[in-house]
């Protein structure tokens, strides 16, 4: 293992991340802020509860997930699409490192920026509700989880994006959709059984559901087929990712 | 003597269908300064990408002091410093943080002794906490040669070091390739400047269309090609060479002022005395003469437009 080589990588883009605070931690915070005063306090007054939970704190989950999850996929996509666009790539190719370690460089840096800012929101939101977390260490694990997975994801796209477009437009038209239609906002019980059945082939709806349980102890899927959902396409990506690499794909040709 | 880099029948052909390497073998030898030349899109980058591990190979082999690119690409890599030909570095993080990022990279321990003599060496020290981006292009390029030295590497590939430098830069990057040589340092620099072949390179290996057309030692490439020549300023001009000189290797210039007379210099008999007494003969009468050898370019552009 070449551990300074993973430290080298690590430590330069969590300077990336401190060098942009603002944008990159502000912004979101500001955003989810937003959410609650609408859906939580200025909406939610006059929603009624959904599974027992008040609506301002039965959204929180699922906005700490809208949030973790189109964060985790910039921060990994843009940190490994910058050097590739702006040409510094050569370096780390050129290094001995593994396709490994740079992943965990690369990934680690990522989903620890978005787990801070999964923190912040939730420090956010104790401003304008109040809420309980019944099982802390799920709720972690299941915070960092998805952390890793996405930052892995968008370091795939990141990989795969020669544009600044492409590199939007999965979070923009894959990502929001998803995360909105994944039971962010409502209980998917709420739904006509046809959409039920739909809304399980949403992976997103598996994370927030999971997500949720961890928080309230009610989730509209088992808690054991969310983890199983996320620890899958973690495998996945990480296949994706271990295949770019050894292929070269986008990176040596 | 020792190779220190071997690359037998290396090829590659990219995506694009483009054939930019063609079973090039290559031994470099420890120590030395290899300048490789070639028109631009000849593979030189390509040759030194794979080499470095940037670009697959397409097929052969290349050691790098006996360790395979490929399946022992740690102990290759971490041999080799690079330098490349664009001036594409992150510009935001300062010049001491982005030599640390280098040298971690490369699987060495922090080491701020060793990382301030290499700026001072190429007069950065000053600039160390300045962002890269306030740098001008030629501190950019210094910065890209300290980021190349910052895990002592034992071989550095310099590609196009020179290219859009200013001259007092320029020599700065030959004294510091001399003082690196003189460390042990093997360098293989690519050039399309043949000045600087012929300044500082040991041998020279001239790729065009992908081949490596041939590899020689400087000074016997110059001397196996070189031709020299004769150049008469002649006291009344020419219509013609007289018929009875045609078979000789001569031109007149345009003005007929001037003779010019192309010998090889290996030859026994360059053929002067002979030359001038048959001047002589003709009533030619010349106020000066002077005597060139071929440089490196002449020799360089009549390889090149050779191939088809």
């Amino acid at each position: 293992m070449n551990l300074h080589a993973i430290r080298a990588i690590y430590l330069f883009e969590m300077a990336r991340t401190w060098r942009t605070l603002m944008e990159s931690i502000a912004s979101p915070i500001l955003t989810t802020a937003l959410y609650f005063v609408v859906f939580g306090a200025a909406i939610g007054s006059r929603m009624g509860e959904i599974d027992g939970i008040e609506y301002a704190a039965f959204i929180i989950p699922g906005l700490l997930m809208l949030s973790l999850l189109g964060e985790s996929i910039s921060n990994a996509a843009f940190g490994i699409y910058f050097p590739k666009f702006s040409g510094t790539i050569y370096e780390v190719l050129s290094a001995p490192v593994s396709y490994i370690e740079v992943v965990i460089g690369y990934v680690g840096a990522a989903a620890t920026k978005s787990l801070i800012l999964g923190v912040l929101i939730l420090l956010t939101a104790r401003l304008f509700v109040d809420y309980q977390i019944e099982h802390p260490v799920w709720m972690v694990s299941f915070l960092i989880l998805t952390a890793v997975t996405f930052s892995l994801f968008g370091f795939i796209i990141g990989l795969w994006a020669d544009d600044f477009q492409k590199l939007q437009i999965i979070p923009m038209m894959v990502i929001t959709p998803l995360t909105f239609l994944g039971g962010a906002f409502y209980s998917i019980s709420m739904l006509p059984p046809f959409w039920q059945t739909v809304t399980l082939f949403n992976p997103v709806v598996y994370l927030i559901s999971g997500f949720r349980w961890s928080f309230y102890g009610v989730s509209d899927v088992n808690v054991g087929i969310s983890l199983v959902m996320i620890l899958v396409f973690m495998a996945l990506c990480l296949a994706t990712v271990w295949w770019i690499f050894k292929t070269g794909y986008r990176l040596k040709n | 003597m020792e190779s220190i880099i071997s690359i037998k029948n290396l090829s590659k052909t990219y995506a694009s269908g483009l054939h930019a390497l063609k079973d090039v073998n290559l031994e470099i030898r420890r120590g030395e300064i290899l300048a490789l030349l070639g028109p631009n899109g000849a593979g030189k980058t390509t040759l030194i990408s794979i080499i470095c591990g940037i670009v697959n190979p397409g097929s052969g082999s290349v050691l790098v002091d006996g360790h395979d690119i490929i399946t022992d690409y740690r102990a290759a890599r971490s041999l080799i410093g690079l330098v490349p030909q664009e001036l594409g570095i992150a510009t935001f993080e300062s010049v001491l943080a982005t030599m640390a990022f280098s040298r971690g990279l490369f699987g060495k321990p922090h080491d701020a002794d060793f990382i301030e003599s290499v700026l001072h060496d190429l007069s950065l020290w000053d600039k160390r906490d300045e962002k890269i981006m306030t740098l001008s292009g030629g501190m950019k390029r210094r910065v890209l040669i300290a980021k190349a030295l910052a895990h002592e590497p034992d071989i550095l590939f310099l590609d196009e070091p020179t290219a859009g430098v200013d001259v007092e830069l320029r020599h700065d990057m030959w004294e510091m390739v001399r003082r690196l040589r003189e460390r042990g340092v093997t360098i293989i620099l690519t050039t399309h400047y043949i000045e600087e072949a012929e300044e500082m390179a040991d041998r020279i290996g001239i790729i065009n269309r992908g081949e490596l057309s041939l590899v020689e030692e400087k000074t016997a490439l110059m001397n196996k090609l070189g031709k020299k020549q004769l150049t008469l300023t002649l006291q009344q001009p020419l219509e013609a060479i007289p018929a009875e000189l045609a078979s000789r290797p001569l031109e007149l210039s345009e003005q007929g002022d001037v003779l010019v007379y192309t010998f090889d210099c290996h030859e026994e008999h360059t053929g002067i005395p002979d030359l001038l007494r048959d001047l002589n003969e003709h009533g030619i009468d010349f106020k000066d003469l002077n005597s060139s050898q071929s440089s490196l370019e002449d020799i360089f552009v009549s390889l090149v437009r050779e191939q088809p």
